[in-house]
Parts: C-alpha cells; sequence; structure tokens
C-alpha cells in the first residue's frame, strides 16, 4: 500500500546525507570530544563547525549554540535555566497558555519546588497573544516571558519581535520555542530580538535526541544536567556527536533550501485547504488563514472524533495527527484548541496535517479523496451530527 | 494499541444505523467529554429481535458498540442487561487502560436502551389496569 505521511511535526525520516555524514562518528570518529589527544580534537574540530552551522540558520554567532539532546531539554534549559540564574530580579513568569509541554510543565515545575508565581497568557482566536495581553501581565517582579514561535497544533506564527519588544523595554527575558519554524520560515535573532530560542533537529531530517538553546550573550544560565564544562559549564555530559554532525548537516541544507521549500510547503497546503473547503461540509480551519506555517494545515470536522479519523486515514496509509482528547494518554482535549475557544465537542474533531518536501500534489489529492470518505463514514453513524443535521433542518 | 479485534470492529461495525420504530432508545456520555452512544432496540417474546447504535467517538467507543450489539442480538433481556464491561472488554481481547471507562459505554446504553422499553411497556399497560 502506498504511504502518505503527513505528520512531518511528530518525526521525520533522517535525511540520507545526514545518516551519510553521521555514520563515520559511531566508530570511527568515536572520540570524546574533551578527551585532549588528536582522538578527541579532531571530534570537537567538526563539533564546533556544526555550532557555526546550526548559529547560522538563525543568525546568531556560534558561540552562543548549546546543543541539547531535544527541544524540551532546550525548552527547559531556557525556562528554569533563566529563572533560576535571575532569581534576584523576581519570582514571576508569563507563558502563553498554548506552549508545548516542556514550557508548561517547566513553569509548574518553577511554580512548585521555586515558589515562582505564572501568569498564562490568553489568545486571540488565531492562537496570538496580543503585545497589549503581554504588557499587561508584566510585573516588576517578571524574570521570563516564554511565548512560541509557531503552534505545531495550529500552525499559527505569532509576531515574536514585537513581544520580545514588549519585553526588552521591562528589562525582562525573553524565549521562544522555535521548534515549528527553524528551518521553516527565515530566523534571525537579533531582528526578532529574542535572548532565548529553542529549535530541534528532527523536524528537518537530523536524528531524534537533537536540538540547541540559543542564548543571547552574556545571558546567565543555571545548567538543568549538571557535570563537567560541556557546552560552556551551560550543559554537562559528553555531547550526541554524531546526532550534533547530522544538525549541523540539516540547519545548513535548511538554510538553502528554505525559500523553495517554503513554496512548495505552501502550495501543498492551499492545495489541501482549498479540497476540504470545497468537499466537506461542517469544517473549522483551525489557526491563522495566513499568519501560519507554510507546510501546516489543521482542521476541525464537526460531528466526529479525531483518534477514529487517523485511525481510518491510516488504515489507508495516510498519517496525520489529531488534538483529540481520545487520542492523548490524559484523556484531556488539546488546550491549545481550548485556549482558541472551541468547544469541547468541536476540539474532538481535530486533525492536523503537516508537510515534508518530499509530498507532492498528486498525494494531497489521494488524501482529499480519502478524508471526505473516511469523514463521511463517520458522520454517518454519529448521533452528534445526526442532532445537528435535524436541527439545521427544522425538524 | 488496540487490539486485532478491536481494529475489526472498527473497521466493520456491525449493526449501525438506526431503528425509526424502536421500542426502547438508550443514550449515554456526551460529545463534550467525548464519547456518546445512542442504541435502538426491537423487542419481541422478551428478547431483542433487532438492535442498531449511532457512535460518535474513538476507536474503542466505535468497536465496543459493535460488540455489544452483536452479544445483544437474540438474547432474552435479562440476559443483555447482564452484559458487563469486563465482558465487553473480553470479547475485544481488551482495552487500553485509559479506555476502559470512558469508551466502554455500550453496555450502559444497552441496559438504558432495555429500560426505556419496560418504562414504555409499563406506560402502555398502565392505562388499561
Amino acid at each position: 500500500m502506498k504511504r502518505i505521511y503527513l505528520d512531518q511535526a511528530a518525526a521525520a525520516p533522517v535525511r540520507p546525507e545526514v545518516l551519510e555524514a553521521m555514520l563515520p562518528y559511531f566508530q570511527e570518529r568515536f572520540g570524546n570530544p574533551a578527551a585532549v589527544y588528536d582522538l578527541g580534537t579532531q571530534v570537537k574540530d567538526i563539533l564546533e563547525e556544526q555550532r557555526g552551522r546550526v548559529a547560522a540558520l538563525i543568525g546568531a554567532r556560534s558561540n552562543n549554540i548549546i546543543f541539547t539532546s531535544c527541544g524540551a531539554e532546550a525548552n527547559n534549559l531556557a525556562i528554569k535555566g533563566a529563572a533560576l540564574a535571575h532569581l534576584k530580579k523576581g519570582r514571576h513568569l508569563v507563558v502563553s497558555a498554548i506552549e508545548h509541554h516542556s514550557v508548561l510543565n517547566s513553569a509548574r515545575f518553577l511554580e512548585k519546588f521555586h515558589d515562582f508565581e505564572v501568569t498564562f497568557l490568553p489568545v486571540n482566536r488565531y492562537g496570538q497573544v496580543e503585545p497589549e495581553r503581554l504588557r499587561k501581565a508584566l510585573t516588576p517582579a517578571t524574570v521570563l516571558v516564554s511565548i512560541q514561535h509557531a503552534s505545531n497544533e495550529i500552525g499559527t506564527v505569532q509576531h515574536i519581535a514585537e513581544l520580545a519588544a514588549c519585553c526588552r523595554e521591562q528589562g525582562v527575558i525573553f524565549h521562544t520555542d522555535a521548534v515549528a519554524t527553524a528551518g521553516s520560515i527565515p530566523i534571525e535573532v537579533q531582528e526578532m530580538g529574542v535572548d532565548l530560542l529553542t529549535l530541534s533537529g528532527p523536524p528537518l531530517g537530523a536524528a531524534k535526541g537533537t536540538g540547541a538553546l540559543y542564548f543571547r550573550p552574556q545571558l546567565r544560565l543555571v545548567p538543568q544536567i549538571h557535570s563537567g564544562i560541556q557546552e560552556n559549564g551551560r550543559r554537562g555530559g559528553t555531547e550526541n556527536v554524531p546526532g550534533i554532525v547530522g544538525l549541523g548537516v540539516v540547519a545548513e541544507l535548511a538554510k538553502a533550501e528554505l525559500a523553495e521549500r517554503a513554496r512548495h510547503l505552501k502550495s501543498l497546503r492551499e492545495h489541501l485547504v482549498g479540497g476540504v473547503k470545497d468537499r466537506i461540509p461542517a469544517v473549522i480551519y483551525t489557526g491563522h488563514p495566513e499568519e501560519r506555517l507554510p507546510g501546516h494545515a489543521s482542521f476541525c470536522f464537526e460531528g466526529l472524533e479525531g483518534e477514529a479519523l487517523i485511525f481510518l486515514l491510516s488504515g489507508q496509509g495516510i498519517y496525520a495527527n489529531t488534538g483529540s482528547a481520545c487520542a492523548s494518554k490524559a484523556l484531556k482535549v488539546s488546550p491549545t484548541l481550548c485556549a482558541i475557544g472551541l468547544s469541547p465537542e468541536v476540539a474532538q474533531g481535530s486533525i492536523v496535517f503537516t508537510f515534508s518536501r518530499d509530498n507532492l500534489e498528486e498525494e494531497v489529492d489521494d488524501v482529499l479523496s480519502e478524508l471526505s470518505q473516511a469523514v463521511e463514514r463517520l458522520r454517518s453513524f454519529s448521533p452528534v451530527w445526526r442532532k445537528r443535521m435535524a436541527a439545521a433542518s427544522g425538524g | 494499541m488496540y487490539s486485532e479485534t478491536v481494529m475489526e470492529h472498527f473497521g466493520n461495525p456491525r449493526n449501525i444505523g438506526i431503528i425509526e420504530d424502536a421500542d426502547g432508545v438508550g443514550e449515554v456520555g456526551n460529545p463534550q467529554c467525548g464519547d456518546m452512544m445512542t442504541f435502538y432496540i426491537k423487542v419481541k417474546d422478551d428478547a431483542i429481535d433487532d438492535i442498531k447504535f449511532q457512535t460518535f467517538g474513538c476507536v474503542a467507543a466505535i468497536a465496543v458498540s459493535s460488540i455489544v450489539s452483536e452479544m445483544a442480538r437474540g438474547k432474552k433481556l435479562a440476559a443483555a442487561q447482564k452484559i458487563t464491561k469486563k465482558a465487553v472488554a473480553e470479547a475485544l481481547g481488551g482495552l487500553p487502560p485509559n479506555k476502559m471507562h470512558c469508551s466502554n459505554l455500550g453496555a450502559d446504553a444497552l441496559a438504558l436502551a432495555i429500560k426505556d422499553y419496560q418504562e414504555k411497556k409499563k406506560g402502555a399497560v398502565a392505562p388499561v389496569a
């Protein structure tokens, strides 16, 4: 059976050129980069080269990049590391209500174990934080604000430069989780005015276990993994050399391919969105219609539940994601879908498609055909849909 | 994540639909918390002669409805009322632990449909008596 994979945000195959670049670092060039002899220093040099490549992707200097084991670790280091290094300023944090778990739970950790107060900022119906709301949430005790660059659930891109400027005025550290955007849309940390920025390798085709944190020069961070002086004392533990080599390669590729990739992804997205609107009634296109990730389309179909929908599609070789409560381990509907004002009932019908550069327009045609059949099928025996139809026809 | 039996029932649910002139109707759950099931029964000689359902919900909820409809068809009402959630899960080759309660509502919906039938019957008899 054909396979159409549209869950790029969850996982992606490692790109062949990345795997090839990584391979020598498993056996031939196995040295510890901290070792003083040549087997180590050669690897150390390679590591530093990758730091430069990752820095170049976001317009940073290489000595402001910390390699981490994933985006979640980078978010933990940004939030806990910066907050704990600036306790003298105060113990107040501001995060948006639609952050990744690694941000929300880092904030909750500080709340529970370090007496921080956390403000969870609401978003508008597109999922954007309004600068005025952020300004009002800041207090003299605010140490750090964390607002994601874009949401992997609804695709919306935030006005980060504007939000970061609000914080700079008040001397508040600003972090953005750019896992969804790094390599997808242009990022210049100076222009954005961010103090900390998280990125991740796997969405770009690097191996799992790769991520990085950018930090503004001189910004103090308390390490969250305590060991030796790897990563200039900001992150202990021997570096994942093969993974980092792959991360460097994808960073360079992503930068070179960015414009072409974005154009391709956007055309796939628009094809899907247009097709869904033409073929399927009672659908909500979640997130911002224009200010969104190029390769991201997310919907809520009324009258059905998303887990059942993605299983029907995966039975046809089509892979997508959902924010439905039924698909989460905790059986809770996605906080992001609640935060943009959807009723729990509508949010249950969530489906999320994230495209990769390998996807083709013909694949979107197949998806449209299977998706409309699957939606129709689930609605055909849904009591919720039946009631909705009865109400609509006045009977 | 799901057993083969669950996936098979999800892919080919038995007895989906509604019965316009049902003798009993039972509805449980609500779409707000995830799953909702409506069961329709026709009763003949104190047994379930026909059964249909509609379900809004996840893979587990759809498979549960389907297998409950199979387990109940032809059964005497007293026996159908005794179908337990545990028996439903076992017949499906198990359910993921977090789905044991929230999606396993089929037996409740069936019991409500039977109760609805019995109350209607009582109501129909009462004026005569």
